[in-house]
């Protein structure tokens, strides 16, 4: 049997003392996966093979059981994402209040379809399912801030703020 | 019936939310905050504090409505293991966003309430387990979290009565089913967030195979309120079998969408038009789902109904979690259906086969009907299958898709019949997928590799 590949990323100083916290808060490690996928993302950005191999070899699990688990959530950013992930709650409630035209108008501005990334790497388009913000909708969830009772308007005023 | 006139009633769980720095310690212990586990932690042993909630007839806000007092009295005292507390805090059934303004707003309410109920169960380690999309709820919760240890009301010496609790945040990443109870534990043991077969229950072998109690977010909340204003003021609220202030999240078309807090059993007609407002644009009002997307659908003429546990559950549908999505006369009910269905088909976890092929057959069922190509057969090969999937499966996903799906097309076939009808009767089979097995299918590669291997014989 081969050596494992090396993993090449490290989690920062602060990380390592934040994953000794979350040790000490779940009887055994394998419990800290969700939170270490987390700090996966927040440190590089998103979560990719390298990513795995980090979160497997720093909570004493195979790789294979850590990818495992990353695919069952739909949350985490992964490997391509843009800088910006465009979610849109797409689900009945928003349906009702029109998140259809604000999908077709994200769509139309970025030149993507719902799963793509634009050509730039600055948006990811996904449509996703009930944010819970049902009274403010249509919702669009851009990385961590939701952004609520949106129009065309305001999804444009959005668009240019973003890109700067 | 013992109900509380509306001008009677006061908010409890959103008293406070408008106000500026609501979520702060200081805020909370200003008005009261803490008083009730203080008196509690001091005064009150564990199985009192059991047989209060078993008393207040408090009943699950989350979905199921189960009675909290008694899940509590199915965790074993005599145990060498640790016992845990759970906040169920995975808001995510479709039409449901009460949780999150108390968590944003007012979180040492909750704080406190499962305090008190970590106490009554003997419990000293809490998990808040919080979906992944709610950061603005899970930073305001670190808080006040934060903020309560500093004070010494969590940690080694709660309000220096010696009790222990530690509480810890747990974020989910976007999976609907960790909302259903034993999905939720073992996505915060670090796996895949699959619902296990019970029993055993959680309160016998949950957590880390430990008695665990997983309590929703605003149940623990009111378990704070009973023990500060005591139970028979919590039983006067609505109907004695469920009583209590409700949070109802009002959706969809109305005027006014919003969290509003009430007392149980209020009429619907009564919340939709005077606190939400009314049907928007001046619409009429063709139907309402009561209980988040799980429950099944009520048509205008059956709205004038209570919403509590017994009143809705008279009318074939539940109170759930409280999520009232209304929809106008102009609403496309199979387009709404299929909206629902492709929701549950997305977030089925694929465990059971009457789930994982139920969900994704009733969505492209629904969906070919949706666009034209729907056959005269369709709607009643829905209602079988919706039956086919109930009651089948280990936790109740596949229930949660048989409801809406049962309910919205036997309650509006007509609408279904017309799209049937109006359809072009094009035999489109192409989206369900062709034939099985394709006779010479093969790739160009593999069929090369093929030539090659029976050329070398």
């Amino acid at each position: 049997m081969s050596d494992a590949p090396a993993v090449k990323k490290k989690f920062s100083e602060k990380g390592l003392e934040f994953i000794e916290w979350l040790l000490g808060r779940y009887p055994n490690k394998q419990a800290a996966l969700l939170p270490v996928l987390r700090l996966a993302e927040e440190e590089f950005g998103n979560i990719d093979n390298d990513s795995v191999m980090l979160a497997a070899e720093t909570l004493e699990l195979s790789p294979g059981y850590v990818w495992g688990v990353l695919t069952f959530y739909t949350h985490y950013r992964r490997e391509g994402d843009g800088k910006y992930l465009l979610q849109v709650c797409s689900t009945l409630p928003c349906a009702l209040r029109g998140c259809r035209d604000i999908q077709h108008r994200l769509e139309e501005k970025l030149g993507i379809e719902a799963g793509e990334t634009t050509e730039d790497g600055l948006f990811t388009l996904k449509k996703v399912e009930c944010l819970g913000s049902c009274d403010t909708a249509p919702v669009v969830q851009v990385n961590e801030k939701y952004h609520e009772n949106l129009d065309i308007e305001e999804l444009d005023r959005l668009l240019e703020t973003l890109r700067g | 019936m013992a109900e509380i006139k509306p001008e009677k009633f006061e908010k409890v769980l959103t008293k406070y939310v408008d106000q500026e720095g609501s979520a702060s310690l200081d805020f909370y212990r200003g008005h009261g905050g803490y008083e009730a586990a203080e008196r509690v932690l001091k005064e009150l042993k564990s199985d009192e504090v059991i047989e209060t909630v078993k008393d207040s007839n408090l009943r699950g806000r989350g979905g199921a409505g189960f009675p909290c007092g008694l899940k509590w009295s199915f965790v074993p005292k005599d145990t060498d293991k640790p016992k845990y507390l759970v906040v169920n805090a995975d808001e995510s059934e479709p039409g449901t966003f009460k949780d999150r303004v108390i968590m944003e707003r007012d979180p040492h309410q909750l704080i406190e309430g499962s305090l008190i109920s970590a106490y009554a169960l003997d419990s000293h380690i809490c998990y808040i387990y919080i979906r992944g999309e709610y950061y603005d709820a899970f930073l305001a919760m670190q808080k006040a979290i934060d903020e309560a240890y500093e004070a010494g009301i969590l940690g080694e010496n709660v309000l220096g009565t010696g009790f222990r609790l530690d509480m810890t945040m747990h974020r989910g990443a976007g999976a609907y089913i960790c909302g259903e109870e034993t999905g939720l534990l073992s996505s915060l043991e670090g796996k895949r967030g699959l619902p296990k077969i019970k029993p055993p229950f959680p309160a016998v072998e949950g957590l880390f195979r430990c008695p665990t109690v997983v309590n929703n977010v605003e149940t623990l909340s009111c378990v704070t309120h009973i023990f500060d204003r005591g139970v028979d003021w919590f039983k006067s609220i609505g109907p004695p079998e469920g009583p209590g202030p409700k949070l109802l999240c009002v959706s969809g078309h109305v005027e006014r969408p919003g969290t509003y807090e009430v007392p149980m059993g209020i009429n619907l007609l009564d919340l939709v038009n005077n606190h939400a407002g009314g049907i928007w644009k001046g619409n009429k009002l063709k139907a309402i789902i009561p209980g988040g997307s799980s429950a099944k659908i009520l048509t205008a003429e059956e709205c004038d109904v209570g919403m509590d546990y017994e009143s809705l559950a008279a009318k074939d549908t539940m109170l759930g979690s409280g999520g009232v999505i209304v929809m106008d006369n102009k609403t496309d009910m199979v387009d709404a259906l299929y909206n629902i269905l492709r929701f549950y088909a997305h977030e089925s976890c694929g465990q059971c086969t009457p789930c994982r092929e139920g969900t994704g057959w009733l969505q492209k069922i629904c969906g070919r009907i949706l666009h034209g190509d729907g056959r005269p057969e369709d709607p009643d090969m829905m209602l079988d299958l919706s039956k086919k999937m109930c009651g089948r499966t280990i936790c109740v996903l596949a229930d949660a898709a048989a409801f809406p799906c049962e309910s919205i097309v036997s309650k509006f076939r007509a609408e279904f019949d017309e799209k049937i009808a109006a359809g072009d009767g094009h035999e489109r089979t192409v989206h369900l997928g062709g034939p099985l097995v394709q006779p010479g299918a093969l790739s160009a590669h593999n069929q090369e590799r093929l030539d090659e291997l029976q050329g070398g014989h």
